[in-house]
């Protein structure tokens, strides 16, 4: 990109080429974006009705053949809906909170290549972009605890907070082996990386890493079994007891965006991102004409449905429990991961 | 290149994109209120307590184990960063970087031992 005229941005037509340059980027923004919301109307759907199935039900079916306006129905309620803001209440940051938690989530999104060539940005320390993107949705969440101005928000807002900031750590260093193997964050070069292996992915070499960076990523999406946050029969719905209407649908979007970008992660770094593996095409040459959108989207829907396989399986975690798993397990084993990458790497 | 010549272009999108995400996150608000009804009375806008009235203040004291855990959060993501740079270089490096990481854990489990021993992981 060359934005030698990047000072002359306002007057636009005589500086035709980043004009169009940003044109292109509000397009793919738009298709990604789009493609988001689809995906979570219907991750929805897609998670009662896997949920449902694995509890020997039949999951949504009244709304649509076999359920499948659900989606549609359910938005169309929550944008009616009133909203109510309680009072009392910090009423600026209360209104702020949904939008950074959908903010976070959704521009982490900005640097994961979805097949070769497409990615909105192609920046050097994507890994990273997205890791501090995770992070400042702690910030949605304290935020909504905080001026909530109830008990159970306030409650479910530090414990959040702590279980992000926990696994936070386990998150980051799992990924340092990742990048140890590349010698790159750049999301586009660890996808190439890992094409120089037979197997075409992290997974085999760095299955430690894999297993932490799950772990954590459950954790930090406030998934089951590590969704204290929301524990239902504890703490009614957490930090977002008061929320009501579009601002709850908003949180709701951003758990489920989260899931999206910590399951494109995954595959990005240890699944080989939109490649396939090179010992399948070398068995399997007929599967060279599989688009790599393809590949990606099969390794990403895995992951998300092992976000609802382990729901359905796995109960809740106790806090305490939470606390030691992240910092006496995860931490030390990621520290293990790392001086045996590094080693075996000098070593060979 | 003279200093602040540099324009990191290859991160416009990164800030258009933040900028539509803020867009739409607020956009979704305003519009709603467009079209939702909005009918306070006095009992809706209280705190929800299982259908009591509230009683006592919500932002009770709270544990201090929630600052500690912030804290040693600090310590450790602060570690996290520096081996995101060592990382990156260490085919460049070699030898030397190892070793100087693997002091650096060393010096850093020193810490975590003892934290672990003054009990600051149990809740």
């Amino acid at each position: 990109m060359d934005f030698n005229g990047f000072y002359g941005f306002l007057g636009c037509p005589q500086n035709t080429s980043l004009c169009v340059q940003i044109i292109i980027i509000l397009i793919k923004i738009a298709v990604v974006i789009a493609v988001t919301m689809l995906h979570v109307a219907y991750a929805t759907y897609f998670e009662r009705k896997v949920i449902g199935h694995m509890q020997v039900r039949l999951g949504p079916m009244r709304v649509g053949p076999h359920g499948l306006l659900q989606p549609i129905a359910d938005g169309v309620k929550l944008f009616f809906k009133e909203d109510v803001i309680p009072q009392a209440g910090d009423k600026w940051v209360f209104q702020l909170a949904p939008i950074i938690a959908v903010f976070a989530t959704l521009s982490a999104l900005a640097v994961i290549p979805i097949f070769e060539g497409f990615m909105i940005a192609n920046i050097n320390v994507g890994l990273l972009y997205i890791l501090a993107m995770s992070s400042l949705s702690a910030y949605g969440i304290i935020m909504a605890g905080w001026s909530s101005n109830s008990k159970y928000a306030f409650l479910g807002g530090l414990r959040s907070s702590a279980q992000v900031i926990s696994y936070e750590i386990a998150l980051g260093l799992s990924l340092v082996g990742v990048m140890l193997m590349s010698g790159s964050l750049n999301l586009y070069e660890i996808v190439k990386g890992q094409q120089e292996y037979w197997y075409g992915m992290y997974l085999i070499p760095q299955f430690l890493g894999y297993f932490i960076f799950l772990v954590a990523a459950f954790a930090e999406t406030n998934r089951t079994p590590f969704d204290l946050p929301e524990a239902e029969s504890e703490l009614v719905a957490g930090y977002f007891t008061e929320y009501s209407g579009m601002r709850f649908a908003l949180f709701f979007l951003g758990e489920y965006i989260a899931m999206i970008v910590m399951a494109c992660v995954a595959v990005i770094c240890f699944w080989g991102g939109w490649t396939a593996p090179p010992i399948l095409l070398k068995w399997f040459p007929f599967l060279a004409v599989v688009p790599g959108i393809v590949w990606f989207f099969i390794k990403v829907y895995f992951h998300i449905f092992l976000f609802y396989w382990v729901r359905a399986t796995v109960p809740r975690y106790r806090y305490d429990f939470l606390m030691r798993l992240g910092w006496k397990v995860l931490i030390p084993l990621a520290l293990l991961n790392i001086v045996a990458t590094s080693i075996i790497k000098y070593a060979f | 290149m003279t200093p602040g010549s540099y324009i990191p272009s290859e991160y416009l999108p990164v800030l258009i994109m933040m900028i539509v995400a803020f867009i739409f996150g607020a956009g979704i608000i305003l519009f709603g209120s467009l079209v939702r009804i909005r009918r306070p009375y006095k009992d809706k806008l209280t705190p929800y307590e299982s259908g009591n009235p509230p009683v006592g203040e919500p932002r009770e004291r709270f544990s201090v184990k929630f600052y500690i855990i912030a804290m040693l959060f600090v310590i450790f993501d602060v570690e996290a960063v520096f081996l995101y740079p060592w990382a990156l270089v260490y085919d460049k490096i070699g030898l030397y970087a190892l070793v100087e990481m693997m002091l650096f854990i060393i010096i850093l489990l020193v810490g975590y031992v003892y934290a672990w021993r003054k009990d600051a992981f149990k809740w």
